[in-house]
């Protein structure tokens, strides 16, 4: 359509030049030989404008097909996988942290609780490398609180699309904050003591572990690991976590969950564990060991709700006699959040690591507090706690204060 | 030995197929047209277009153009969003301005795998935008799968709002 008109354009001033040199005062009129001349070289005008118009638009095209590959290129970068990524694109960071005051009968103090960097690195789409790195109470080494501690490191391979295999250091899946335990992920500016002193959390393990769905909603868990050297005389089992720093594997301990969240906001698990010695061979008065664990953990629009019992069973002469051979605990959390920024709540907890005798070993703590969510992974928290403890346990009253962030 | 067994029968599993990848993009977007999709028309993330698919994300989204089949009265998006570690595809259709469908084409991490069953992504029917440019309605999440669940919802938000930026009278051009 474009050298329809260009062509009739010139077509036109050739019609319009011959009168106008026909009509030129004491001219004569061009002879048919000059006319044909005159034609031929506006003819050749016109192929070398066709030409020159070809030219053009093959450039426009080509800097189209350019500005194409560029923005495609620029896409593919946006949105690399690991089989297609450079290693920057295949490597991630994260991390959370998270400090507190507490002002409480047992102490009054400002802790920077924890700071925990995450390194996850993609070898390829079904190979992958995840470790977290952390720093406890700010200060490690020396006469300090702090520790250093690699909470997880393990790689983890992925079987076929609903099973993968792992093989490290793991969080192991025992109750609601073992494996999630971001501080914007929970209520309270401490972990409730339930999952602290029975399960015991924070509690990782170097062994490996089977993970996948057996049917949607359905997920399962199931590992053999390192497990507890209990060592101090009260059988208490927070104290026999080896944290994977040349632990003893006489007796591996096996661990296994079953886990439904078939319906939105609403998560069901249970989790049982087997230990042939919980002492590793240390103590002759103590024999095998079982943890069982269940919890639900619902989230319905606003409304909260989390619950766990835990109970571990200790064979053997030694734990019976202080009454440890029956630790056990459990916890009721209603919550609800008044906005999507603010959320409130109220726990009622109970555990005992002593549940086996007659004593009032008992102890019981009930929090109520507040969550505030300026940002979906910062979070401030403040609440109360009092504990009301059988005996003569001494009671730990106060409230705790807290900001905390995940990225 | 005995107690050594199991970790070795964890390992004798046979690696075969590669996961996480549900339905292809190419065979959502047929199926989403019966078979017969218009040509895709590209809406170019420029100017106020960009600044809110940025507020949306909270990130700038990883491309300078996104897709879409369809018109102003139905479209089809395929939209990515990093969970935790790895980008989730998913699939999105639009009518009317609400979702009428999305599905979770390919996951590729190593949790938070449930969001693509349809007992979670069924809450998503029917939702629109507020003024505000949320969800209109709550969207329960899965335990676990947080970072996940908060991936589809921001791009269940990201095809409303692009759906809207559609040029009247242009039919996939």
């Amino acid at each position: 359509m474009k050298h329809n008109v260009l062509s009739l354009s010139l077509a036109g001033l050739l019609l319009a030049s011959t009168p106008l040199q026909a009509a030129e005062p004491g001219g004569s009129a061009p002879t048919v030989e000059e006319l044909w001349k005159i034609i031929q070289q506006q003819q050749a005008e016109i192929e070398a404008l066709k030409r020159q118009q070809q030219s053009t638009e093959q450039k426009v095209a080509d800097v189209d097909e350019k500005a194409e590959a560029a923005v495609e290129a620029v896409e593919e970068g946006g949105t690399a996988t690991a089989s297609a990524g450079s290693w920057a694109d295949r490597t991630t960071i994260g991390g959370y942290g998270e400090m507190h005051y507490n002002n409480i009968d047992s102490k009054e103090e400002i802790d920077f609780h924890r700071f925990v960097l995450y390194f996850g690195h993609e070898f390829t789409d079904r190979i992958r490398m995840v470790a977290e790195v952390e720093l406890e109470h700010a200060v490690a080494g020396g006469d300090n609180d702090g520790e250093v501690e690699l909470e997880q490191g393990y790689v983890e391979f992925d079987l076929n699309e609903r099973h993968s295999a792992k093989a490290g250091v793991y969080l192991l899946p025992v109750g609601i904050l073992n494996q999630t335990h971001e501080p914007p992920t929970f209520y309270g500016v401490e972990r409730n003591p339930v999952e602290k002193n029975i399960i015991p959390t924070t509690w990782w393990a170097g062994g490996a572990e089977m993970v996948g769905e057996i049917a949607p909603g359905w997920s399962y868990n199931f590992g053999v690991h390192e497990g507890l050297e209990i060592t101090s005389g009260n059988y208490a089992v927070r104290g026999g976590r080896q944290k994977s720093s040349e632990a003893n594997a006489d007796h591996l301990a096996t661990t296994g969950r079953l886990r439904w969240t078939g319906i939105p906001g609403v998560e069901i698990a249970g989790s049982l564990q087997y230990q042939s010695d919980i002492t590793q061979g240390n103590d002759s008065s103590a024999d095998d060991a079982w943890l069982f664990e269940t919890h639900t953990d619902i989230q319905r629009g606003p409304y909260g709700l989390r619950a766990l019992y835990a109970r571990w069973d200790l064979n053997g002469n030694g734990p019976e006699a202080v009454g440890a051979d029956e630790q056990s605990g459990f916890y009721i959390e209603p919550s609800y959040k008044l906005t999507d920024t603010i959320g409130i709540f109220a726990r009622y907890n109970q555990w005992d690591n002593q549940a086996g005798n007659g004593s009032d070993t008992r102890q019981r703590q009930y929090d109520v507090g507040v969550n505030y969510w300026p940002h979906p992974d910062v979070v401030l928290k403040a609440d109360i706690q009092s504990q009301d403890n059988d005996g003569d346990q001494k009671n730990d009253n106060g409230f705790n204060l807290g900001v905390g962030f995940q990225f | 030995m005995i107690r050594s067994l199991p970790l070795v029968l964890l390992f004798a599993c046979n690696m075969a197929v590669a996961r996480g990848t549900y339905q292809e993009p190419a065979d959502f977007i047929a199926e989403t047209f019966d078979s017969a999709p218009p040509s895709p028309g590209i809406i170019w993330l420029r100017g106020d277009t960009r600044d809110t698919t940025t507020a949306i994300l909270g990130h700038k989204y990883p491309s300078l153009r996104v897709r879409y089949w369809g018109d102003p009265q139905r479209s089809a998006w395929i939209l990515e969003e990093i969970g935790k570690d790895q980008p989730i595809t998913v699939g999105l259709v639009v009518s009317g301005g609400r979702l009428e469908r999305i599905k979770v084409l390919v996951f590729r991490e190593s949790r938070g795998w449930e969001v693509r069953h349809p007992f979670f992504t069924d809450q998503f029917r029917e939702t629109g935008l507020t003024g505000d440019l949320d969800l209109d309605r709550d969207i329960d999440g899965i335990s676990g799968a947080t970072l996940s669940v908060r991936a589809l919802k921001k791009l269940s938000r990201l095809a409303l709002y692009l759906h809207t930026r559609i040029p009247e009278g242009d039919d996939t051009p």
